[in-house]
């Protein structure tokens, strides 16, 4: 709990230096409200009640997008790993669309799918989906031969090596993929919902910014970055309690 | 062909073609015959061959010509008959010893119950007792071959191939290492080929001592190695030191011919 405490001073530290440089107009109060306000902001949107339905809408879409990557992606790298004609067929697919910012492609959801949730969860599906696919293949493309000759000289067929070899050899790099991809997720999240959506807590930063409730809007900024945070931090707990045999 | 022969290679020659570079030629027409229940060494310089025989009676690599029999049987791939002990030993790292050991009893379809007794059993004999629950990473490298020859004993199969399955393992361990497999030999009989590149433990193991040209692998000779004495006393004879002296004077021609070749 302690050694808790100090690992995360820092941020304590960055935060008094916060409201230091705004109470001191080193930096206006115009552009930076004090960090108290920010946290008094935050307190008021989480009692009127706006401020959680809104962040749960976000994470409903960044969850859904995710678990659809997840399935699709770590099935289709793990069969192009196991199959020439797979590899050879989805290989050019993924060269083509791997250096595409797919914040570019925002627009083309929205076209296609609307203002609604549907156009997010397609667009983090997609930001979501290669690296996710390319660290499957990659780490079931690295399992030993001798952990496959091992298994099928115990008796196991071709496509239970499959299951029971490839994919438990393959998990500490699906997982590294799926941590890359949790935080796409949001990136592409936060950055939909600014340009068009209804709800979200990307729409409330966009909205307050616009409206100059600056307190509103770092109070929200500081919720994504909290959601962020702890996401990435459970699935790390998560992690390390699925490859503890590598500890 | 030969009856009584567990594993019969006939002609077997064999090419590895890496991607973009020129095939290799690992094997040419090579015939052996290993007797049911006979513990034959294969010996021969780093790089002969020797593994890649090994492989191939795995079943694990198709076969280019030439045939191999095991048991009568053509080989098509692997299969529980011939369990097989790598060198770096090819445990599952994420199940437990206890884990690695089932995984073939379940896969052969023996009850729950019973597999547990066997990998128990199994266990024990490799003394691995009250290691049960730990991962491969937290053994040593001895436990984890031990461990991979419990998990490869537990199946019962009836020819045990091993590829230089002490080579990893500091002096001390080999030598613990081969009294244990040589208890265990005597006590379940199986048909054993040991891949090794080490004479004395050759001469010592085995009851035959297969000798292999530098690549492309021939066979070479084959030596008797059965002596009255058991122990790892009998390798102060003067008839062990002998034989291992001749064998040794064989081989080593052709490991010089191995290191002029990387040389070159």
């Amino acid at each position: 709990m302690v050694a808790t405490a100090c690992r995360y001073s820092p941020l304590l530290l960055l935060a008094l230096m916060w409201e230091a440089a705004v109470r001191t107009g080193l930096i206006s109060d115009l552009v930076l409200p004090p960090f108290s306000a920010a946290v008094e902001g935050w307190w008021d949107l989480a009692v009127t009640g706006d401020l959680f339905p809104q962040a749960f809408a976000s994470l409903r879409r960044a969850a859904l997008g995710l678990g659809l990557a997840i399935a699709l992606g770590t099935t289709a790298g793990i069969l192009m790993a196991w199959n020439a004609k797979i590899r050879v067929f989805i290989n050019p697919l993924i060269q083509m669309f791997y250096p595409l910012p797919k914040s570019a492609l925002i627009p083309v959801t929205i076209l296609w799918f609307g203002l609604g949730d549907m156009s997010k969860i397609v667009l983090i599906f997609i930001g979501c989906l290669l690296p996710i696919v390319v660290s499957s293949f990659n780490g079931a493309r690295g399992v030993e031969d001798v952990l496959v000759w091992s298994a099928r000289s115990l008796g196991a067929s071709r496509r239970q090596v499959l299951w029971q070899i490839v994919v438990p050899a393959a998990m500490p790099e699906i997982l590294t993929g799926i941590r890359t991809a949790l935080a796409i997720s949001f990136v592409l999240l936060v950055s939909s919902e600014f340009i068009i959506a209804r709800d979200g807590i990307g729409f409330m930063i966009a909205g307050f910014g616009e409206e100059g409730v600056y307190d509103r809007m770092f109070a929200c900024i500081m919720t994504v970055v909290a959601m962020g945070f702890f996401a990435d931090r459970l699935f790390q707990l998560f992690m390390r309690r699925v490859l503890i045999w590598r500890e | 062909m030969a009856t009584g022969a567990a594993i019969a290679v006939e002609n077997v020659s064999h090419h590895y073609r890496p991607p973009k570079k020129r095939p290799v030629h690992a094997l040419d027409q090579v015939s052996l015959e290993v007797g049911d229940r006979e513990f034959v060494a294969l010996l021969g310089p780093s790089g002969c061959g020797k593994s890649t025989l090994l492989y191939l009676i795995g079943g694990f690599m198709p076969i280019e010509s030439g045939s191999i029999r095991v048991n009568g049987n053509l080989v098509t791939g692997p299969g529980p008959d011939r369990g097989v002990v790598f060198q770096h030993f090819a445990l599952f790292p994420w199940k437990t010893v206890l884990g690695n050991v089932l995984y073939g009893l379940e896969n052969i379809g023996v009850p729950r119950e019973e597999a547990r007794e066997r990998a128990q059993k199994y266990i024990d004999m490799v003394h691995l007792t009250g290691f049960e629950d730990a991962y491969p990473n937290q053994l040593s490298g001895g436990m984890k071959q031990r461990a991979a020859i419990a998990r490869t004993l537990a199946i019962d199969p009836d020819i045990l191939l091993m590829d230089e399955p002490f080579g990893a393992l500091d002096a001390q361990t080999r030598g613990l290492m081969q009294e244990e497999l040589l208890s265990i030999w005597q006590r379940t009989r199986k048909t054993v080929l040991f891949v090794t590149h080490d004479v004395r433990e050759a001469v010592y193991l085995a009851e035959r001592v297969v000798m292999m040209t530098a690549r492309p692998g021939r066979i070479m000779e084959s030596v008797d190695t059965r002596f009255d004495e058991a122990g790892p006393g009998v390798m102060d004879r003067p008839e062990f030191v002998e034989k291992a002296s001749y064998i040794w004077n064989r081989i080593k021609g052709e490991a010089i011919a191995t290191v002029a070749a990387r040389a070159s």
